[in-house]
């Protein structure tokens, strides 16, 4: 095992990498200033209104941060069907039979911990490509609720677009109280998350956790 | 009912009124309905040419908090005119006639003018158990509901109530109480929601009907937008404070004497969508925000659901009261860091005895080495 012969893999392109770290970014804005934007905190300073607007940068930040997100995000969706084997769509959806196989030996070696024998996917393991579905869809809920509470103060055209969201959740309150709910997820996904590519990392030392930087991750060469 | 109803105009004329009462009123419904002034021609012209339309005021799971904001509206002549002679000829609660008569002017008008009259529900509507939870002349409110639409020109629904359930749809809903929109289909429905509705917005409703014949522009949930496009948010004059971080922290503190921003106080203007900032109560003389108390939302489906009034995020459903949704997220992050940290654990105490394993294999492997040479 220690002898074994291991190779470097190009899994991550530039564009997916790039994605990548704009994602972590706006996301860590937008829980912030989304958080702050929920519970303010009290500021017992007595001034006038006139001489201050942190509240409106705070909303202004988490605004500019949405369409940062969205777009980034669109742009990963396409990425999903011209990028390399890596970072197709198909890796993210488990219908192959294989990969459903697989999604239970990571569970097993995630949870109960059974086996160290290293995995069989080079890019994201089965397990890992449902979640980040899951999180698509999270991120898609975001961008809907977020930009049909925007549309009520802006004429421009792209948060009218998810204007209907208000109407068929019943009005803004319904639509306030799940966009933040949901926040949630993304605080726990990133906790998961980063613990997780540690983990991995820690335990199969194929360079997983580097490799969203530099792009390259190393595999036994009798697995390719 | 009379046989040649009478315009506006002529109806304000026998009253005693002067031209120039009139124009002044005609103008004053023009502005409340969101008419720009150069549309204040057709208005007058309305009135005078147009016969009153026949009204049909329905009364079904409510309040009449609706009908009494209505006759307290801020103009002398909208209780005088429209409500008292824009030929109500049925409403539970103002009409002269009772028993079988009014039963008779009910029918009489739905028959005489099939397709024109005006029907205006205050009021929800329960559907469980056969709606025996509102009978009105033995029938039930859906029956009447059903037939009284059939023959309307469009339907107004009044208040919360008609247009998305107010109180009576609050969790658990027991009687099924529902509003009209999801009940009639094929007609021109206009909700004007509100615990109650303000008064000129109920009249500026009516007027835009009067005098352009056609429903005014809706938004996604059936409101008229003149007076629903903005939130109460968006209008409140306390609004600076809220963009400048300056909040209320409780009711009785420096902040609050201040005139603050209600934001944390459960204030729900920044998710309601009515026109009180602009045209406030009581003939303009306030609104909840500017008495110091937060906007409660009582304009918006579910209103009642998305408690307490007092917090701004309502509780979490499942959670019981006063658990918020950031509540529950905070015990889930912690649940969470608890198993990253006992999994971290546990994953050291098996690499040690891999790492050990390992060097004693290299030892061997070392050995072999030593021994082939």
């Amino acid at each position: 095992m220690q002898h074994a012969q291991i190779s470097r893999v190009y899994v991550w392109q530039l564009p997916v990498r790039f994605y990548h770290w704009i994602n972590a970014l706006s996301v860590l804005v937008l829980v912030i200033t989304g958080y702050l934007i929920g519970s303010p905190p009290a500021v017992q300073s007595g001034s006038e209104a006139s001489f201050g607007y942190w509240f409106g940068t705070v909303r202004f930040v988490h605004f500019l941060a949405a369409f940062l997100f969205f777009f980034n995000f669109v742009y990963r969706i396409y990425w999903g069907f011209v990028g390399n084997r890596y970072a197709r769509w198909q890796n993210f959806i488990p219908y192959r039979k294989e990969q459903l196989e697989e999604v239970k030996e990571v569970l097993k070696v995630d949870i109960f911990q059974r086996s160290v024998k290293p995995l069989e996917s080079v890019g994201h393991n089965a397990l890992a490509g449902i979640t980040y579905f899951i999180s698509f869809i999270a991120f898609l809920f975001q961008c809907i609720t977020g930009f049909g509470m925007y549309a009520a103060m802006s004429k421009a055209a792209l948060p009218a677009l998810f204007a209907w969201i208000v109407p068929l959740m019943g009005g803004d309150f319904a639509v306030r109280q799940w966009h933040h709910a949901m926040m949630w997820f993304f605080v726990l996904f990133s906790m998961i998350h980063v613990y997780l590519v540690f983990y991995h990392d820690y335990v199969e030392a194929r360079g997983v956790t580097s490799s969203m930087v530099g792009g390259w991750k190393f595999v036994e060469k009798h697995k390719l | 009912m009379l046989e040649h109803p009478l315009t506006m105009w002529q109806q304000m004329e026998s009253l005693g009124y002067t031209r120039r009462d009139f124009l002044r009123f005609a103008s004053w419904l023009a502005a409340a309905a969101g008419i720009e002034a150069s549309g204040i021609g057709q208005v007058v012209h309305a009135m005078e040419t147009k016969p009153r339309i026949p009204v049909l005021w329905l009364h079904f799971q409510e309040c009449t908090c609706c009908s009494e904001s209505f006759i307290r509206s801020s103009h002398p002549i909208v209780a005088d005119v429209l409500l008292d002679k824009i030929s109500l000829d049925y409403t539970e609660t103002l009409m002269a006639a009772a028993g079988h008569q009014a039963e008779k002017s009910l029918h009489d008008t739905m028959k005489k003018y099939k397709g024109e009259y005006l029907l205006l529900v205050e009021g929800a509507i329960p559907t469980n158990d056969d709606g025996v939870y509102c009978c009105i002349g033995g029938r039930s409110a859906q029956d009447i509901l059903t037939e009284v639409a059939e023959g309307a020109k469009a339907i107004v629904c009044w208040g919360s109530c008609a247009s998305n359930g107010c109180i009576q749809a609050a969790s658990p809903n027991p009687t099924g109480a529902t509003p009209v929109h999801t009940l009639i289909s094929g007609k021109p429905i206009i909700n004007v929601p509100g615990c109650p509705p303000i008064a000129e917005v109920m009249a500026g409703t009516i007027v835009h009907l009067l005098a352009f014949d056609r429903i005014p522009q809706l938004d996604g949930l059936g409101r008229p937008k003149a007076f629903f496009s903005r939130r109460v948010h968006d209008t409140c004059y306390r609004r600076p404070n809220y963009d400048a971080g300056l909040f209320v922290e409780s009711f009785d503190d420096e902040n609050a004497k201040r005139g603050y921003c209600l934001y944390k106080m459960g204030c729900r203007g920044p998710v309601t969508y009515n026109a009180c900032g602009v045209m406030r109560w009581n003939n303009g003389v306030s609104y909840p925000i500017q008495s110091g108390h937060g906007c409660i939302g009582c304009s918006e489906e579910k209103f009642w659901d998305y408690g307490p009034f007092y917090q701004h995020l309502a509780s979490f459903p499942g959670f019981g009261i006063e658990t918020t949704a950031d509540k529950v997220g905070v015990a889930l992050g912690i649940a969470t860091a608890a198993g990253i940290a006992t999994h971290a654990i546990s994953t050291n105490i098996r690499k040690r005895k891999q790492i050990q394993q390992e060097i004693a294999g290299s030892d061997t492997i070392a050995d072999d080495t030593k021994g082939g040479a």
